[in-house]
């Protein structure tokens, strides 16, 4: 451990924020699904990892089905045309599924205690488990390889890949396309005065359900968006990924301040580069503590997350 | 199902339940039970493990000495692990201890479930075979290892139970560091390991073996992984750095194997880089997780005994056989899943009644074995196998290729 400090001081500790900055937009997006939805409904939905994992399967799916699989045997323009058919179909398929599974599991429980539609997420996260686990098995899948991980950056000691460049490349216009959003167009206006008052959004003529089925679409889209990035990143698909990738989104959203969109890219950001130079300085094993131990000091000097306090109405 | 049991059951009432049902009712059923990790991504592997036992259980046309033989096949991982447990894999063991047909409990596959059932069975008397795990300590003192108190926390009855017919770490470790050496000529080295009783016990067993002046390889570093972990990427960027001849991963498929070798393959200074992994990783699963253009001519796999491809004589025909009737090649663990069955049912041929005690003393005392596929084999007075192979292979196209076998 401690050889290991000495031996990483090269290019290390930019390396290491850069690889952590890749990471957290990656948490990021799927972050957005969880804090969208809590912002407007108030229900931490404990499903949005796993709709993350169904959305992986299906972007694997299509490259199978497509059957562009290796880089080497397919050219540039099959490759770039799968790529594309794959950002368009996984977060179409995953939004609809989100809004879905909001009609028939949580809608029914919108004036019940804030309990059961938390109860009825964990229990949709097992079924979208299971589901995943019949898809692709319960082995390891591996994902199409289609993207180089040739160094963009070489001569200069660090190492950015077009894996990495594809992440950001992804992530960056989503989430400014999502501010604008949200920012500028009416339903956005709408979303935020919802969240902030929702009986009052009703009485000024806001069709409260219709935002939720948005918000709803919009965090199953991202979560789409991160299944596709993430695949080509991590290179591998498996039906428990989902569990794990939520638990640092929504611990991201958190430490962000949930229901707080900058919040949650933030924490998202936080939380990749913690990680990364917690691997690199503190050995991989001990990663994770440093992650949550962070967390837990940092809630106890902001209970309501890094950009929580705006939006003190939601504790 | 059996007209007798069924008259008896009726008949007798609550007599026959009252006068313990338990030795009469099921006179003539012997239960061979079987605890492997049945879900989750072991599961390739194990069902050839279940395969070799059944086709063991065939070849004795399902019955001997008049007793019906019974497969009960217990899983011991969960959906939600997707690998193995040790609440399910000690309840496997207290059902089949409970149960008086059970005679043999067959398993389990990891090493650390093994830790939980040994103890639970060796009170109860019953014998347990594996055919799989090969953490050394289950059998017998591992140097530098004595704190942990085994294998004597296994064996309170002060009776040896449980054998394996696999061989153990011991040989699997140590031999794949001089193989490392001699074959591969790398000076230096970098150890990873998953934290658990099976990885990082092989791990340290490879890393004492490099260390020692025979061998002489220099290791650059040692560092344990989560399993759960998206990527592993800043860890092979560091690796990178050292410049290994050759990195070892002790642990499994399903506690990182893959990843591990996908990472590797996207480190430009790791990507030609050899990996070595022990037998966790010797299952098609591992090639299908990693892709097996990932691993192609640079990973190599060890595993203690012998690859399917490479047995004679019996050994040829049971693959071929297993290939008939399965339509599917058989995976490195078959031939131990048979074996382990095979050389129970033919101490209960000589036996011939259901004694746990008597069938425990039998297997346990098993010498110069020859009915079975690997060849000819016994006990030692652990209960270890006396075979000592080491088969190391190269994955390539996707299929695990043996180029040396160590003995």
């Amino acid at each position: 451990m401690f050889e290991l400090f000495a031996q990483t001081e090269s290019a290390g500790f930019t390396q290491y924020l850069l690889t952590g900055l890749v990471m957290g937009s990656l948490y990021a997006l799927i972050a957005l699904g969880y804090t969208m939805v809590y912002g407007i409904i108030e229900l931490i939905n404990f499903a949005h990892g796993d709709l993350f994992m169904l959305g992986s399967f299906l972007a694997w799916q299509l490259a199978q089905q497509v059957g562009v699989t290796t880089a080497a045997a397919n050219g540039s323009a099959a490759i770039a045309a799968t790529i594309l058919l794959m950002l368009l179909v996984t977060p179409l398929a995953c939004a609809s599924l989100n809004v879905a599974v909001d009609r028939v599991v949580y809608k029914p429980l919108r004036n019940a205690p804030k309990l059961a539609p938390l109860v009825s997420a964990i229990g949709v996260s097992f079924v979208f488990m299971c589901i995943g686990q019949f898809w692709g098995g319960a082995s390891k899948v591996k994902f199409p390889n289609l993207i180089p991980s040739d160094n963009l950056l070489d001569g200069t000691g660090l190492q950015f890949s077009w894996k990495d460049a594809m992440v950001i490349g992804v992530t960056l216009p989503t989430m400014i396309a999502l501010t604008v959003f949200v920012r500028y167009t009416a339903m956005g206006k709408a979303m935020r005065a919802t969240a902030q008052n929702p009986t009052a959004a009703q009485l000024m003529g806001i069709n409260a359900d219709r935002v939720i089925a948005v918000t709803f679409a919009i965090g199953g889209a991202l979560a789409g968006v991160a299944a596709v990035v993430n695949g080509f990143y991590n290179e591998s698909v498996e039906y428990q990924m989902g569990f794990q990738n939520g638990l640092y989104a929504f611990t991201a959203a958190v430490l962000g301040g949930i229901g707080n969109i900058p919040g949650a890219v933030l924490g998202g950001l936080v939380l990749g580069v913690v990680g990364e130079l917690g691997k690199a300085y503190l050995g991989t094993e001990w990663s994770e503590v440093l992650i949550f131990g962070i967390l837990i000091v940092i809630l106890l000097f902001r209970p309501t997350g890094l950009l929580g306090a705006r939006t003190r109405e939601k504790v | 199902m059996d007209r007798r049991k069924f008259l008896t059951a009726t008949a007798g009432g609550t007599g026959a339940l009252l006068l313990g049902g338990c030795g009469k009712k099921g006179g003539n059923v012997l239960k061979i039970a079987s605890s492997l990790p049945r879900t989750g991504s072991a599961q390739g592997q194990t069902d050839t493990i279940v395969n070799g036992i059944k086709m063991a259980i065939e070849e004795y046309g399902g019955e001997i000495a008049g007793m019906k033989l019974q497969h009960q096949d217990m899983d011991d991982a969960t959906a939600a692990q997707g690998q193995w447990d040790a609440a399910k894999e000690a309840d496997n063991a207290r059902e089949a201890t409970a149960d008086k047909d059970v005679m043999v409990f067959i398993g389990p596959y990891n090493s650390g479930a093994a830790k939980v059932s040994m103890p639970l069975l060796n009170e109860a008397g019953l014998l347990q075979i594996s055919p799989a795990a090969t953490w050394p300590g289950l059998t017998r003192k591992v140097p530098g290892e004595e704190k942990s108190g085994e294998p004597e926390i296994y064996r309170k009855s002060g009776k040896i139970h449980f054998c394996r017919v696999c061989p153990t770490d011991a040989i699997q470790g140590p031999l794949t560091a001089v193989f490392l050496g001699k074959e591969l000529k790398a000076k230096t080295v970098y150890i990873l390991d998953d934290k658990e009783l099976y990885g990082a016990g092989i791990a340290g067993l490879f890393k004492k073996k490099c260390e020692s002046p025979e061998v002489g390889i220099k290791v650059l570093g040692h560092q344990s992984i989560i399993a759960t972990q998206a990527n592993f990427k800043t860890l092979m960027k560091q690796i990178a750095e050292l410049k290994p001849d050759a990195v070892y991963f002790g642990g499994t498929t399903q506690s990182g194997g893959p990843q591990i070798a996908i990472d590797m393959k996207n480190e430009p200074g790791l990507k030609d880089c050899p990996l070595i992994v022990p037998d966790g990783c010797y299952e098609d699963a591992f090639i299908t997780g990693a892709g097996a253009d990932t691993l192609n001519g640079r990973v190599y796999a060890t595993i203690g005994g012998k690859d399917p491809s490479q047995l004679t004589g019996a050994g040829a025909e049971f693959v071929k056989k297993y290939k008939e009737k399965f339509k599917k090649d058989p995976e490195a663990y078959a031939a131990y899943g048979y074996e382990a069955a095979k050389v129970f049912l033919e101490a209960v041929k000589k036996v011939g009644k259901k004694d746990r005690e008597e069938l425990r003393k039998a297997v346990v005392e098993t010498k110069d074995f020859t009915a079975g596929v690997l060849g000819k084999w016994g006990f030692d007075a652990n209960g270890d196998t006396t075979l000592q192979v080491l088969t190391i292979s190269k994955i390539e196209n996707g299929k695990f290729n043996p180029v040396k076998t160590q003995e």
